[in-house]
């Protein structure tokens, strides 16, 4: 793994990320701002500091392994991927259109750098399972990381693969809920209330961090924290505001599923360049 | 045309379940190749997942009664390179996992063997919610999927077997009653070539699973009214052997189908794909007619529903008449 980035430079790259997803978003004219903008601080501090991956070998068999399960925000993992030398900077033009590396969803056999298909919501997190039951038959430190949304445990499926994580006392699989209180419909208590989230993870034998999943050293210490745990596997909470840095998009539902159009991406952009 | 002479005397036949087949075929996997894996839903023995826990038991990871769950780990496993057999009843194995099956392992290709067991309404007294009669519609349509519906016990074991070795999604369709083993060690297997088990020139039956026993019985009887009747044993639904029923059509110019399964989208239907395309001739297919099935003793369910010889040979008798 390269050099650990400190706070300032994990903010500077996160902020850099935010700015080529809306460009992105704005390039395919269709797409998923608000839980790009939302799980991105997250995204930074796993692949920067946290996952140990190489680049140049893609299938490097002893790299951890990171399942995006909430598929809809690949733009966000798109981003990091191409900054990390997967593929070429000139691809996140492409995004969502004919032809392209980067299909709407995350497609394993389009893309490099990615585990698995993902995009229907709820399979990520048995996945995870089934990697992390894996590594420990084959004896290896590999550790398996996943990343679901709020509205996505509402999905019956992540029950049943949080009981068998709890069962087989995964603690070599650390999975994160973007907690960002929004979904489709409205707000996530009320389309479905999902909470008190903490006790029904730890009531499925998972050891449960709250963090703030804006603060990259929060996060930063969570992950440690994660795999220093043993004997259960770790749930990062994370709470964040969907459409986070751009003040127009933050907590607003309306921005689930909508690419902005030229006037809107300026006044974004202009946000995140005043943050500096 | 691959031609394989019968060596059982079908009047008389040793019986034994499709799933011993696929217990020991998935057992022997496991012997082969340390990489073969298994999971468990709370009905290893019935589904005779058993031999593979007892050998392997490290190996074996129970999942509880979670069929979601069992497709997406399954999936986490096979891109670990592990080769994972998920076995459950063919109606939840498909039915409950489908969106897990279509998304996640198909269309990322991954390695994970299907294994469902309970196929047909010969599971009996359970009745209709554990009768799997939709499976292999549902999984032929899914890209890069196998679909494989072997004819007996012995022939299971070599599906089974093959499933390990080749590289992909695959369904292996099977039941749990005693089944006439029409098929022996010597028989040759390959997954998508179906090959003729009896010649004739007037009419072929195409058939798969338990149903190739009843259309030779057909056949047999068939023969005393001066009717000249080919079978082919169809196992493999998914990629289907084009070639080998185009060439049947040809030599007879009449098709009858036959399948434990709907008639809707069930290997029947996937031979007329191929005739309605390269070769059109008249066809009869027996099935389940857009029914579910019903509590009753094996044999009787398959009179009700019109699944035995006497049935195949009156749709040979029909669809001759419409040549």
């Amino acid at each position: 793994m390269a050099h650990q980035l400190n706070e300032n430079e994990l903010k500077q790259k996160a902020r850099h990320y935010r700015r080529d997803i809306l460009k992105m978003l704005y390039e395919a004219g269709s797409g998923h701002p608000g839980g790009s903008l939302s799980s991105i601080d997250i995204l930074t501090v796993l692949y920067s500091n946290v996952l140990r991956h190489n680049p140049e070998n893609p299938c490097w068999e002893d790299r951890d392994r990171f399942i995006l399960s909430k598929g809809h925000i690949c733009p966000a993992l798109y981003t990091i991927l191409s900054d990390f030398g997967y593929f070429a900077r000139e691809e996140l033009g492409q995004l969502r259109q004919y032809g392209s590396m980067l299909q709407g969803h995350p497609c394993m056999h389009h893309t490099p750098g990615l585990e698995v298909s993902s995009g229907s919501l709820g399979q990520g997190l048995s996945i995870a399972v089934g990697v992390a039951l894996a590594a420990r038959l084959n004896g290896t430190d590999i550790r398996t990381y996943c990343l679901m949304g709020d509205g996505e445990v509402q999905e019956g499926q992540v029950w049943e693969a949080a009981m068998s994580a709890g069962h087989y006392k995964l603690d070599n699989l650390c999975a994160i809920v973007d907690k960002n209180g929004l979904q489709i419909d409205g707000n996530v208590e009320d389309v479905m209330n999902i909470d008190p989230l903490t006790d029904k993870f730890e009531a499925f034998n998972w050891n449960v961090i709250e963090i703030d999943g804006h603060d990259v050293v929060e996060i930063g210490n969570a992950f440690l924290q994660a795999s220093q745990f043993s004997g259960k596997p770790t749930m990062i909470i994370a709470d964040t505001v969907k459409g986070k840095g751009v003040s127009f998009m933050e907590n607003a539902p309306g921005w689930h599923g909508v690419a902005p159009n030229k006037e809107q991406l300026d006044a974004a952009l202009a946000e995140l360049e005043e943050e500096k | 045309m691959r031609i394989v002479n019968l060596t059982v005397d079908i009047d008389n036949p040793e019986r034994i379940p499709t799933r011993f087949g696929y217990g020991e075929g998935l057992l022997e996997a496991g012997q082969k190749n340390e990489e073969v894996v298994a999971l468990g839903a709370d009905i290893t023995g019935s589904v005779k997942a058993d031999l593979f826990r007892d050998a392997f038991p490290d190996r074996f990871f129970s999942l509880g009664i979670a069929e979601q769950n069992h497709i997406g780990v399954a999936a986490g496993l096979a891109l670990m390179n592990k080769i994972p057999f998920v076995t459950n009843y063919g109606v939840f194995l498909a039915g409950r996992g489908w969106d897990e099956i279509r998304t996640t392992v198909c269309y990322s290709n991954l390695n994970v063997k299907l294994g469902g067991a309970h196929g047909g309404i010969s599971v009996g007294p359970d009745g209709a919610t554990h009768q799997a009669l939709e499976e292999i519609s549902i999984m032929r349509c899914l890209p890069n999927m196998t679909v494989v519906v072997p004819s007996d016990s012995i022939e299971t074991k070599k599906a089974t077997l093959a499933a390990a070795e080749m590289f992909g999604p695959i369904y292996i369709r099977y039941g749990r009653e005693k089944v006439p083993v029409i098929t022996d060690e010597s028989t040759p297997f390959k997954i998508g070539e179906a090959y003729c088990m009896r010649e004739g020139t007037d009419v072929a039956i195409i058939a798969c699973g338990a149903m190739v026993y009843e259309g030779l019985v057909a056949a047999k009887e068939l023969e005393k009214e001066g009717i000249s009747t080919m079978v082919i044993n169809n196992h493999t639904i998914k990629p289907i052997d084009k070639a080998t029923i185009i060439e049947a059509a040809k030599l007879t110019g009449a098709v009858v189908t036959v399948e434990e399964h709907q008639v809707m989208g069930g290997m029947g239907s996937a031979v007329l794909e191929v005739l309605a395309q390269d070769c059109p001739v008249p066809v009869e297919m027996i099935g389940v007619m857009d029914r579910f099935g019903e509590s009753g003793d094996p044999e009787t369910l398959m009179k009700a529903f019109g699944l035995c010889s006497e049935n195949v040979a009156e749709a040979v008798r029909r669809v001759i008449k419409r040549k």
